[in-house]
C-alpha cells in the first residue's frame, strides 16, 4: 500500500517549535498559565524565558493536557495553555474527551507536531504517515481545532484562544530541531514556583 | 442504586444506626474540602461514585486512564483545589510511572482511593495476579498506604490520611477492602 497516498492534505508550513513558542508567549499579557510537555516542548518554553506562571513537567509523558485541565478548572478566571508534542499526545488521546466533555472557556491545548518523537532519535510516530492531529481532537469533541497555516496564523489563533468562551486546540507543523535550552530539572522548585506564580501561595 | 447497594455487603456497628462505607468517604471528602473527584469507574464504587454525582459540592467526571486523573489532580492542586481520584487495582497498576515522575518527585499530595480486587474471593486469575503487584510498587515509592478493611476505623483512616498527604506534600493510597465493601463476587 502507498503510505503517502493515504496522508492528510498538508498546506500547513513547517515552522519552528522555539520561534512559535516564543511567540506565544509574547502575547500573554495577564499571567496565563502554561504546562510545558516533556521534553523539546518544555525545553524551548523554558529558552523562551523562564516565566512564573510557566511549569515544566520532567516526565509522565502525556499528561501536558491533563495538568492543564486541572489548573484551568481550579483557576477558571486565568487562561491556561498547554504546549505539547504529538507522540506525547498519542500516549493520551482520551483526555481529549475529558476535556470536550467538561469544556472549559479557559483552555487552549497547542500540538507540535513534526511526526516524529525527536528526542529519542527521530522515529517517525506511529500517526506521522496517515493520522491527522487536528481531525482527531474535532472527533472528540473540541470542535474548535485548527491547524494553523503558517506565524501569523498561529498569533491569530492564540489571541482567539484568549477571549475564546470554550476550550480551543491549535495544531502546528514544525520541524525536526531539538529543544532551544535545557529546564533546569528541580521538580520541587518548578512547583513551588508554578504555584506562587498562579497566585496559591506566598514564597517563604 | 438499589441494585448495586444489593451487590455491596455493608457492614454495620452493633448499637449504632448504620452509615455505609461510601457515605463515610463523601462526608470525609467534604469535611477536607476536597471538591474534584476524576475517577475511572468500578463496580464496588458505584454507589460512592453516585452519591458524588448528586452532591453539587463535587465536581467529579471519569477520565479514559488513570494516569490521566493523576494529572487533572496535580493540576489542580498546582492551582489551589483539593482533588482524590478514585479506581480499581488494575487501574492502580498503570500508575508507576507517572508517581514516580510527577506526584512523588514534585511532592503533590495525590490521594488515591482503590478499590480491592484480585482478593478474598476473586474470581478472575489476571485480577488476582494484578493485586500482588499493588503493595510492592507502593512500597518501592515509600508512599503511605493503608489498607481499609472496618467501618470503625473508614473515617479516623480517611480523615488523618488526608490530612497528612496535605500537610506533608506527599501521595497517600487508601485501600478499600472487600472486608469493608463487599468487593465483587462472581454472579
Amino acid at each position: 500500500m502507498n503510505k503517502t497516498a493515504r496522508a492528510p492534505a498538508r498546506n500547513t508550513k513547517i515552522m519552528n517549535r522555539f520561534d512559535l513558542t516564543s511567540r506565544l508567549v509574547a502575547r500573554l499579557k495577564n499571567e496565563e498559565a502554561v504546562i510545558g510537555g516533556i521534553g523539546n516542548t518544555n525545553f524551548d518554553l523554558w529558552a523562551a524565558g523562564h516565566r512564573p506562571q510557566n511549569f515544566y513537567m520532567l516526565g509522565s509523558m502525556g499528561l501536558a493536557f491533563p495538568i492543564a485541565l486541572g489548573v484551568a478548572l481550579a483557576q477558571p478566571k486565568r487562561r491556561v495553555f498547554a504546549l505539547e508534542g504529538d507522540g506525547s499526545l498519542l500516549m493520551q488521546l482520551g483526555c481529549l474527551s475529558t476535556i470536550a466533555t467538561l469544556a472549559p472557556r479557559n483552555l487552549c491545548m497547542v500540538v507540535m507536531d513534526n511526526g516524529i518523537y525527536q528526542i529519542t532519535g527521530a522515529q517517525p510516530t506511529p500517526a506521522a504517515a496517515v493520522s491527522d492531529i487536528v481531525a482527531i481532537a474535532a472527533g472528540c469533541g473540541l470542535a474548535n481545532s485548527s491547524w494553523a497555516a503558517d506565524e501569523e496564523d498561529f498569533e491569530r489563533l492564540v489571541d482567539l484562544a484568549l477571549s475564546a468562551s470554550g476550550p480551543t486546540l491549535i495544531g502546528v507543523r514544525i520541524d525536526d530541531k531539538p529543544g532551544t535550552g535545557t529546564t533546569r530539572r528541580d521538580p520541587v522548585q518548578i512547583r513551588e514556583r508554578f504555584m506562587n506564580g498562579i497566585g496559591v501561595r506566598q514564597p517563604l | 442504586m438499589a441494585a448495586a447497594e444489593a451487590q455491596t455487603m455493608t457492614q454495620t456497628l452493633p448499637g449504632k444506626p448504620e452509615t455505609p462505607w461510601h457515605e463515610v468517604v463523601l462526608q470525609t471528602l467534604k469535611r477536607n474540602d476536597i471538591r474534584l473527584v476524576p475517577y475511572v469507574p468500578d463496580r464496588v464504587l458505584t454507589a460512592l461514585i453516585k452519591s458524588i454525582h448528586a452532591d453539587p459540592f463535587f465536581t467529579t467526571f471519569p477520565t479514559a486512564r488513570e494516569e490521566e486523573a493523576v494529572g487533572i489532580v496535580a493540576g489542580a492542586w498546582m492551582g489551589g483545589m483539593r482533588s482524590a481520584v478514585l479506581m480499581q487495582t488494575s487501574g492502580f497498576a498503570t500508575l508507576a510511572n507517572v508517581m514516580a515522575s510527577l506526584a512523588v518527585p514534585y511532592q503533590i499530595p495525590l490521594i488515591m482511593f482503590v478499590s480491592e480486587r484480585g482478593t478474598l474471593g476473586e474470581f478472575n486469575y489476571g485480577q488476582s495476579l494484578v493485586c500482588r503487584t499493588m503493595r510492592p510498587v507502593l512500597d518501592s515509592l515509600a508512599m503511605e498506604h493503608h489498607t481499609v478493611t472496618r467501618l470503625d476505623e473508614l473515617e479516623f483512616i480517611t480523615d488523618r490520611s488526608i490530612k497528612q498527604a496535605v500537610t506533608t506534600q506527599a501521595p497517600v493510597a487508601l485501600i478499600l477492602s472487600p472486608l469493608l465493601t463487599g468487593g465483587k463476587v462472581e454472579n
